[in-house]
């Protein structure tokens, strides 16, 4: 094996071909850093569902005087209606974990600070909110067993899963990772395309030497060795470049931008992308060797 | 050396074979031409003797080797021993005739300080001293194909194919090329060449194999090309 003289033939080649390495370097960073960017929502998605849902109560919203619904007929809730309630609530233990009665003023407090900017906070004053049982749940997934026992008894207006809405919200946020991770997959498949389309014009541009080193038994490895080389570089500079980014939406756009402004939420962390780099380089490697199995065994046969 | 035992070939695109039921055997240390008109099959024999093409039926011996049952992989090693010559060259028109020749052993893996040392006595063989550093487009087409000779033989293989060597050639280069493939012979290799050139043929007075429409018509020792006509 001649070192100096595979490395000769594969800058060669990389020269000659300099548009088409570049077009493969770009479509392997864009198509593997949408990849790993999708892969990346979704540890976001499972991170904030480890702090969110940790967090959740379930409400258990009282008539106040001008609820209208159907449970509150009989006006605000009576003292008796409460103790009920909350007597009630203490003998689903263990499934309630924690239960916090919020009243009128607290409720106020709190919206007043959630708010503090806003002009609404005129506007609203402690009679318009209602007071509450927060209730934090051993097991959230069994909303239900809350929800039937409360719903529509009089003195209750409401019960309000926060996880109902986060459900949403996380949904959302999944519908668009699947997006990506489509969008994602047809980019890899345009790579692969591409990639075996740049060896074939690099394995015609060169059918001259690689006529030659047939004829006078060269051997199949020495022959394809620089084709592979090639793709495995463009491939690699590809990727890397799409690590690059990758690392870099963690470092600065993640831990320096977002994170300062949304401070009520976690983010990915580092292992996060301590697995998703990897996952990235295979994928480039993989690509591009599938793209060499394809183009070697069609067009430089011995 | 060579050995064609009930061999045909037959093309997927066309109807005829392109060689049809051939056998033939070349020993070491002969020079043989392969003589016929355009299309008679004589491309398609040295073809199958690289192995560039497997026949429809039949068996091949190259070098002690039965083709038929060479596998893929082996297929270099089968070629490292068989030089090959063609009528329009095949150098590589970047690199100087050293570099040519020198290529040939760079892609075996053979190492710099060996190359360094074959080439230069490659080139003086063939009659290239001093032209070491020209490109092929700074030389005569007989100067070409004495690098294309040169890089065949360089790594002294034991079968020397030559498809046409003088098709492109005046006829007194093409003498000075006869001499210098009757001298590779000499020095022991096998030689088989193909050719349409009648005078080099009734020159030289060596072995022909005469084939027309893929059949094996003639095989005479010490032949002249038309005898026949």
């Amino acid at each position: 094996m001649r070192a100096t003289f595979v490395a000769e033939e594969v800058g060669t080649g990389l020269r000659r071909n300099l548009t088409m390495t570049l077009a493969v370097i770009i479509t392997v960073a864009v198509s593997l850093g949408l990849f790993g960017a999708s892969l990346l929502v979704r540890a976001q998605v499972d991170t904030m569902k480890d702090f969110w849902y940790d967090k959740v109560e379930v409400s258990i919203f009282l008539c106040g005087e001008n609820s209208d619904v159907p449970s509150c007929a009989g006006g605000a809730v009576t003292r008796a209606q409460r103790d009920q309630i909350e007597s009630d609530l203490e003998s689903l233990r263990p499934l309630v974990d924690e239960i916090f009665y919020e009243s009128k003023e607290e409720a106020f407090e709190r919206f007043k600070e959630q708010f503090a900017n806003s002009p609404i906070v005129e506007n609203v004053s402690a009679d318009a909110l209602p007071e509450s049982f927060r209730v934090k749940l051993s097991e959230p997934e069994k909303y239900d067993v809350v929800a039937s026992a409360f719903a529509g008894r009089p003195g209750v207006e409401q019960v309000n899963d926060q996880r109902a809405i986060l459900d949403r919200f996380f949904r959302l946020l999944g519908g668009l990772q699947a997006i990506a991770l489509v969008i994602a997959i047809s980019m890899l498949v345009v790579t692969v395309l591409l990639i075996v389309n740049t060896m074939r014009v690099a394995a015609f541009s060169r059918r001259r030497e690689t006529g030659i080193m047939r004829l006078v038994g060269a051997s199949n490895f020495y022959i394809q060795l620089p084709f592979l080389l090639e793709a495995a570089i463009a491939a690699g500079i590809g990727a890397i470049i799409a690590i690059g980014t990758l690392i870099f939406t963690k470092g600065f756009l993640i831990d320096q931008v977002l994170a300062p402004s949304f401070q009520f939420t976690a983010f990915v962390g580092w292992d996060s992308v301590l697995t998703i780099a990897p996952i990235m380089l295979l994928t480039g490697i993989g690509l591009a060797g599938l793209a060499a199995f394809f183009t070697l065994r069609k067009y430089l046969r011995v | 050396m060579i050995l064609f035992n009930s061999v045909s070939k037959l093309y997927a695109s066309q109807d005829r074979p392109a060689v049809d039921n051939i056998s033939m055997e070349i020993e070491k240390g002969e020079f043989v031409f392969l003589v016929g008109p355009s299309g008679s099959g004589k491309s398609t024999c040295l073809r199958l003797i690289l192995r560039e093409e497997r026949p429809t039926s039949g068996s091949i011996w190259v070098a002690g080797k039965d083709l038929g049952r060479l596998s893929n992989w082996k297929i270099p090693q089968l070629r490292r021993q068989i030089g090959t010559v063609f009528q329009d060259f095949r150098l590589l028109p970047s690199k100087t005739v050293r570099e040519n020749v020198a290529f040939a052993l760079e892609v075996i893996g053979k190492p710099k300080s060996h190359i360094k040392k074959v080439v230069p006595e490659v080139l003086e063989v063939v009659g290239l001293e001093g032209k070491e550093d020209r490109r092929p487009d700074e030389l005569s087409g007989g100067e070409q194909q004495r690098v294309a000779i040169a890089r065949a033989f360089v790594n002294r293989p034991t079968i020397l194919i030559a498809d046409e060597p003088t098709g492109n050639l005046d006829p007194a280069t093409s003498v000075g090329i006869m001499k210098l493939l009757d001298r590779i012979n000499k020095l022991g290799t096998t030689v088989v060449m193909s050719t349409h050139d009648s005078a080099i043929v009734d020159q030289m007075r060596r072995r022909v194999i005469e084939l027309e429409n893929g059949h094996l018509v003639r095989d005479q020792t010490r032949g002249v090309y038309g005898y026949a006509r």
